[in-house]
């Protein structure tokens, strides 16, 4: 709040992982923090509007986001995205398996004291953005 | 937390195995074997469940079963239990499985014969039915309900209907000395908690513990998914030796909490991460997961890493069951159409989408049930929609390596084998250079859900 910090933003699955789940035209999708830390900023930025932009081309007709705090988790679950579901999508992908990296390719604004929580093979993340606020 | 019942038998304190040695039909039929090896080497009162019942599963297994009246249950079913059986009737561990899909009495003929020809004793086979909704009543109800919620169908489109049943039946069988309990529908979880339940003697609203176990159940019914399966990405997410992943053991306490781990000797890794993963799969409201047994709420529940590859679930509540059981319709819907071809080399995304327009306009909207799906593999294709709006907007690109599938829902096989048709005749009269033509035609199942009184579909338990 009161000192400016750096900030880098990543793609969410840095910071978390997750795996999609159906049931007919329903999908659910996980999100769980590799650290504590960074739920915070899971909670903030990764809200139901922003979960139901990255969906746009499937239409969800609702998004809900239930928050699991003790497992510094979240489950988003999206309705109608799956074409019909199992039996009737003309998808490849009929349950919708690959739905979470839609997820964890959503962008996450990081602050520098945080950024050493992060996983994955890029410690510089030299391709990502950066900004002062 | 409820009080024991003194209707129920004697109850024991001794923590309860649940290994599990398969996640769907078609898993690994080599899974059982480290799966048994060590609920031997641990001792102690083991159980040994099989889950390969996913929700279309049942449909396939049902129409198997019009075709070959001993057919209809679990084709790996003697590849699953051939290297295992042996062993667990030696060492008095029971194996559960709803490996009986549409032909539970059937499954159970099969085990006899399989004992038979291994030259072992003849197990006690137990056969829970009553899951399929299959009487006049049952029927006339199931369609009337329907009607009601404006999921119309006519009754002879009807493949199968099946409730899901609880724990209740397996309980009963094992109490009653099963050496092997064959079922249909029965709720994943539940293959886990009836087991609980006839070992430790709960009462039937001891909700906190039947919830503890259906979240045990939850964990090992997808079989290597806690154990690393389903779980690495390079990087990221790595699991060592995933080509040999274990599957999971659940040691199940008194108080219903567990510790989850994984065979002997196996690959994978079970830790905070894959057990969280796997806890929330096919969940929607944390707090009130549905089934027959009890409504489990995982919301101040915990996860905690106790050992290598050894992780504690406790905290898990439990709220009353359910009034009513889940009912799955599947009915005949159709037919599918799929068919693909490849382009490759300069130019090949314009040539596949050149092919795609070119099947538009030669297809038109006749015979068919809804949109033409055009997919362009390489390009963009599961994360897709069905109108084609991703693809639109994608602007033109130089993929090299690309392959057109377009498919289809057809009123009937005709309709289906002209799109079939078109796609061949794009060697000839198509873009340049296609090739790798495959089609498929294949009869399509729907599925509707209901609810259905528990009252009118009660489990039965028969020994063999």
């Amino acid at each position: 709040m009161t000192r400016a910090e750096l900030i880098r933003t990543v793609e969410l699955r840095f910071a978390a992982h997750g795996r999609t789940g159906d049931k007919g035209n329903r999908s659910n999708i996980s999100v769980i923090a590799w650290d504590p830390a960074l739920y915070p900023l899971l909670v903030e930025q990764l809200t139901e509007d922003a979960v139901a932009r990255a969906f746009a081309a499937r239409r969800p007709t609702h998004v809900t986001r239930h928050l699991l705090p003790k497992l510094q988790a979240m489950n988003f679950v999206l309705d109608d995205v799956l074409d019909g579901g199992v039996n009737d999508a003309l998808n490849l992908d009929s349950h919708g398996k690959a739905l979470s990296f839609v997820v964890l390719a959503m962008p996450l604004e990081v602050p520098q004291h945080l950024l050493h929580l992060l996983r994955g093979p890029i410690t510089d993340h030299n391709d990502t953005m950066e900004t002062n606020r | 937390m409820a009080s024991v019942s003194a209707t129920v038998p004697a109850t024991a304190s001794t923590a309860l195995l649940v290994g599990c040695a398969a996640g769907f039909s078609g898993d690994r039929t080599d899974a059982a074997r480290p799966v048994v090896d060590t609920l031997i080497r641990l001792g102690g009162p083991a159980v040994l469940i099989f889950e390969t019942l996913a929700e279309r599963t049942l449909a396939l297994a049902q129409l198997a079963r019009q075709r070959d009246p001993e057919a209809g249950f679990e084709p790996l079913l003697d590849e699953m239990l051939r290297p295992v059986l042996a062993d667990c009737l030696a060492h008095g561990i029971p194996i559960v499985g709803n490996f009986g899909a549409a032909n539970p009495p059937a499954a159970a003929r099969r085990v006899q014969a399989i004992a038979a020809e291994l030259g072992l004793r003849r197990p006690i086979v137990a056969v829970v039915g009553g899951d399929a909704l299959a009487s006049r009543e049952q029927r006339a109800l199931l369609t009337q309900t329907l009607a009601r919620e404006g999921q119309a169908l006519a009754e002879d489109t009807i493949a199968c209907a099946n409730v899901y049943l609880g724990a209740e039946g397996i309980a009963d069988a094992l109490r009653q000395g099963a050496d092997v309990v064959v079922t249909g529908r029965v709720a994943d979880p539940s293959l886990t908690v009836g087991p609980a339940l006839a070992h430790f003697g709960w009462a039937s609203d001891d909700w906190d513990r039947l919830a503890g176990a259906t979240m045990a159940g939850h964990l090992l019914e997808c079989g290597a998914q806690v154990c690393g399966g389903y779980y690495a990405d390079p990087g990221f997410k790595d699991v060592p030796d995933l080509a040999t992943v274990g599957f999971p053991i659940a040691r199940i306490e008194v108080d219903g909490s567990c510790t989850v781990f994984k065979a002997d000797g196996t690959g994978g890794c079970v830790d905070e991460h894959t057990v969280k993963e796997q806890l929330l799969y096919e969940l929607h409201d944390p707090a009130a997961y549905l089934t027959p047994d009890v409504v489990a709420d995982i919301g101040e529940a915990e996860v905690r890493r106790v050992g290598p590859d050894e992780v504690r679930l406790s905290g898990v509540r439990g709220h009353a069951r359910p009034a009513a059981l889940k009912a799955n319709v599947f009915f005949s819907n159709g037919w599918l159409a799929e068919g693909e071809i490849s382009y490759a080399g300069p130019g090949a995304e314009a040539r596949a989408r050149l092919a795609a327009e070119v099947l538009r306009a030669r297809l038109g909207g006749q015979d068919r049930q809804g949109p033409l799906r055009v997919d362009l593999i390489g390009v963009a294709s599961v994360l897709g929609d069905d109108a084609g709006d991703a693809l639109a907007i994608l602007p033109m690109g130089d993929a090299r390596d690309v392959r057109l599938r377009v498919a289809a829902n057809h009123v009937d096989r005709a309709g289906a084998e002209r799109l079939t048709r078109e796609v061949t005749a794009l060697y000839t009269c198509g873009p340049a250079g296609g090739g790798g033509v495959r089609t498929s035609v294949r009869p399509r199942l729907g599925l509707r859900s209901c609810l259905f009184p528990r009252e009118l579909a009660t489990a039965t338990v028969t020994l063999s």
